[in-house]
């Protein structure tokens, strides 16, 4: 029988998994379209039923980045004050604190601001885009790994309202002016929670474990365990 | 609930990075890896209920000198005006200006309190295993998580306006020492929710023991062939 063991499994018999908040076994039927499972004690979501969602993940991706590098490239917000016309960027932001003697604090603003949405994005094509054709890059799982926990440090929805603060709270003194910068960030933040909100981490998981390693060493040993491959490597 | 039993109890643990469940033979998940993301494996989040208890203790530490120094200095005009974090938010309320006034007050004041508080409660409601309201309890450990991170408004703004308003000696804003501590303060409560593990919520409820080293035979295969033969075909775990 074909079972497929491992959580993410979407067809095929119901499969055991653990409650991820509270570890109850929870033996998950299919899952339709579009349906999500709950944990009974909890109601943790312990599984979705999303199918084929990794090229919906990476075009939402790929316009996430489009607009991140926009709201690089341009002024978030113009200030002009007596004769002079300042502007603030994404970066000027860290910048200006190292200027003034701040390294930690300008860190924390490039880590989380530009460091983390970035590599986040980055990684997301690098692990999503090869696997569409059915390949793993190399190290593609500790990549994804990796990823999940960059994402919790990118912070690019609570900068907007930081900028839309500080915004309000200049407007009073001197004329300050949207750029265009703000505008892109704008957009990306519905973007990239879409681009969150379609991705399906188990689907991903499932298609590494069937992916075939890119540029193959025939020497290499096979990756995974050999006990438990119920379905080896078949292609997608 | 006696019906109800947990990964751990059976000698398995999920992969807290890729979800994976993973039987663990011998029921010892000391240098446990997991076989698809290679990431340590662990029946509960290692020495949990200590780290967490010692990120807090730093974040309120760190968090008095966040509301004392002021966390940021405008000079305008020759004249110089510092402000704390609450000074800040009257400033906004004597302008009028009460709906910024009340998202940075949320953002700045309530949050990050709330979440001291939340997980001083989720802490101390484990450690005297409290029966009480566990559903309530891990949703709340779920918020605490989620909106952690909107504390780090006033960095930004700190940030913003020092980049905006560099106007030399006619006007000018410097971050203070204030915004070292609260940025600091915000990392540590999110590493601490980071580190506390939801499940100890489940654990302490009932005489289920989490740690019980099961049996390396019921772990690994078909323990219940009726029940299970279909499903449980879980990994072992590498090393």
């Amino acid at each position: 029988m074909a079972a497929r063991a491992w959580t993410g499994a979407h067809d095929g018999p119901p499969h055991l998994v653990a409650c991820h908040d509270c570890d109850l076994l929870i033996e998950l039927p299919p899952l339709a379209d579009g349906a999500a499972a709950r944990c009974p004690r909890c109601q943790y979501v312990i599984g979705r039923g999303a199918h084929e969602t990794i090229e919906r993940t990476v075009a939402l991706t790929v316009a996430a980045l489009i607009l991140f590098v926009a709201a690089n490239a341009f002024p978030l917000l113009t200030m002009r004050a007596s004769g002079n016309e300042t502007e603030a960027t994404i970066l000027s932001g860290s910048r200006i604190l190292w200027d003034q003697d701040n390294g930690g604090l300008a860190a924390l603003v490039l880590l989380t601001t530009f460091v983390a949405p970035l590599a986040h994005a980055l990684a997301m094509l690098y692990v999503l885009v090869p696997l569409g054709f059915g390949l793993r890059a190399p190290a593609a799982a500790d990549v994804f790994r990796w990823m999940g926990h960059v994402r919790v440090w990118s912070m690019a929805e609570v900068f907007v309202l930081g900028v839309l603060v500080s915004l309000v709270k200049l407007a009073d003194m001197a004329e300050i002016v949207p750029g265009i910068a703000l505008w892109a960030l704008g957009l990306l933040i519905p973007t990239l929670t879409a681009a969150m909100a379609t991705l399906d981490p188990d689907e991903v998981w499932d298609r590494l474990d069937r992916s075939v390693e890119m540029d193959a060493d025939p020497v290499e040993a096979p990756r995974a365990p050999e006990a438990v491959r119920p379905d080896g490597e078949a292609a997608p | 609930m006696s019906r109800q039993r947990t990964a751990a109890a059976e000698g398995m643990a999920t992969c807290h990075d890729c979800h994976l469940l993973v039987a663990i033979p011998g029921g010892d998940d000391h240098g446990a890896k997991c076989p698809r993301c290679h990431s340590a494996l662990h029946f509960r989040k290692p020495a949990s209920l200590q780290r967490t208890w010692a990120l807090l203790v730093a974040a309120v530490v760190l968090y008095i000198p966040a509301n004392t120094y002021p966390i940021m200095r405008v000079t305008s005009l020759g004249r110089s005006q510092a402000d704390t974090i609450l000074s800040g938010v009257v400033h906004l309320l004597e302008g009028g200006m009460w709906p910024l006034a009340l998202v940075v007050f949320v953002a700045s004041i309530v949050v990050p309190l709330a979440k001291l508080f939340a997980i001083v409660h989720l802490l101390i409601s484990v450690q005297r295993r409290s029966p009480k309201k566990p559903v309530e309890r891990t949703k709340l450990y779920r918020l605490t998580e989620m909106f952690g991170r909107w504390s780090m408004v006033d960095i930004y703004v700190v940030a913003m306006l020092a980049a905006l308003v560099q106007l030399g000696s006619l006007a000018q804003v410097e971050a203070e020492l204030g915004a070292v501590f609260f940025g600091a303060t915000v990392v540590l409560t999110m590493i601490a929710a980071e580190s506390f593990d939801p499940r100890l919520i489940w654990d302490r409820r009932g005489p289920e023991r989490p740690h019980r080293p099961p049996s390396a035979r019921g772990a690994a295969e078909g323990r219940k062939p009726g029940r299970d033969a279909k499903t449980a075909h879980v990994r072992k775990a590498h090393g």
